[in-house]
């Protein structure tokens, strides 16, 4: 099974992808240089954090049309499995791979602390080793992490079931001042209509380890090896 | 031919640039403001020289890069050959 992880210039958080793929889960991984319309054969795609392109325009613009984009739409048009964290999910956005948008926080302030997420669907290769109504605990670090779409949008993600992780309070009630960026009914992680494309603007790879005090994040990465593992096995 | 395009966030939108400016700008003394809304603007010297071409190119480049239509409109402005 390869993994590819993304880099465009300003990612700083492909090495700690990298090191969750390769020595915690033991898988086969590249770095994926963004100049490049090439995945390498790989089948899980990771855009991982960081200021692509300075996050000129708007975060993720400038590198939702990059030349690696290209390979990537098609790797998620054939089905193939590709992951967003926090910058990589606002490049997914920008890409129309997934619905929406990510704004300025509603705070107006850069938040950087653990939150809590419950898990609204389980049947996705990504939230597949966690169960429905799960309750997490991971870091966020942005500045723009407001999810926003038009209302009937939104009614729409809901009635298909898209959004995949929300903000709530540690007992997993939904409650106002836990949505720590004011995000559009609350919404931290979504999926496209097959599940095989996943954004999150929590970072799962920094509580991937017990030596880090959590390891909330690290079923997302096995979940996401395993369904890929699959995919290749069935020669898709 | 130039232009400028400028960019806001939709109205229906929480803008939280232009309320941190509306709200320093009561601190300077400036009370009266009733509402802040921060956008982009760009300037273009296109290379094309008819009127409907640029409009077409201005909009196409709207839709695909300058602006995100999820969140934000778009103005365009043709600017007169004498203004640059």
């Amino acid at each position: 099974m390869r993994c590819g992880v993304v880099v465009f210039p300003g990612s700083n958080c492909d090495h700690d992808v990298y090191h969750v793929l390769k020595h915690v889960l033991d898988q086969e991984v590249r770095f994926l240089w963004h100049d490049e319309p090439r995945l390498h054969g790989s089948e899980l795609v990771v855009l991982p954090g960081g200021w692509s392109y300075g996050d000129y325009l708007r975060g993720g613009a400038l590198a939702a049309l990059s030349p690696v984009m290209g390979a990537v739409r098609e790797h998620a048009e054939r089905g193939g499995l590709v992951l967003g964290i926090c910058n990589g999910f606002q490049v997914l956005t920008e890409a129309k791979l997934l619905p929406g948008a990510l704004r300025p926080n509603r705070g107006q302030r850069f938040e950087c602390r653990d939150v809590y997420l419950r898990v609204e669907r389980a049947d996705t290769p990504f939230t597949r080793e966690y169960a429905a109504g799960q309750v997490l605990r991971m870091p966020i670090a942005h500045g723009e992490g407001n999810y926003e779409h038009f209302p009937y949008e939104l009614d729409r993600l809901e009635r298909d079931r898209l959004v995949a992780l929300r903000y709530v309070a540690p007992d997993g009630a939904l409650a106002d001042e836990w949505n720590v960026n004011g995000s559009a009914r609350a919404i931290a992680g979504l999926a496209n209509a097959g599940g095989n494309v996943f954004g999150l603007m929590p970072h799962p790879e920094r509580c991937a380890e017990e030596v880090l005090g959590n390891s909330d994040g690290l079923a997302l990465f096995a979940g996401a090896v395993r369904g890929a593992a699959q995919l290749a096995g069935a020669g898709r | 031919m130039k232009a400028r395009v400028t960019v806001y966030p939709r109205k229906e939108i929480l803008d939280p640039q232009g309320k941190a400016i509306q709200s320093a700008l009561a601190r300077v003394g400036f009370r009266s403001v009733r509402e802040v809304r921060a956008g982009k603007s760009f300037e273009l010297d296109l290379g094309v020289d008819d009127a409907q071409q640029a409009g077409d190119l201005l909009a196409a480049m709207c839709e695909k890069l300058l602006a995100n239509t999820v969140v934000e409109d778009y103005e365009i402005e043709l600017l007169a050959a004498d203004a640059s």
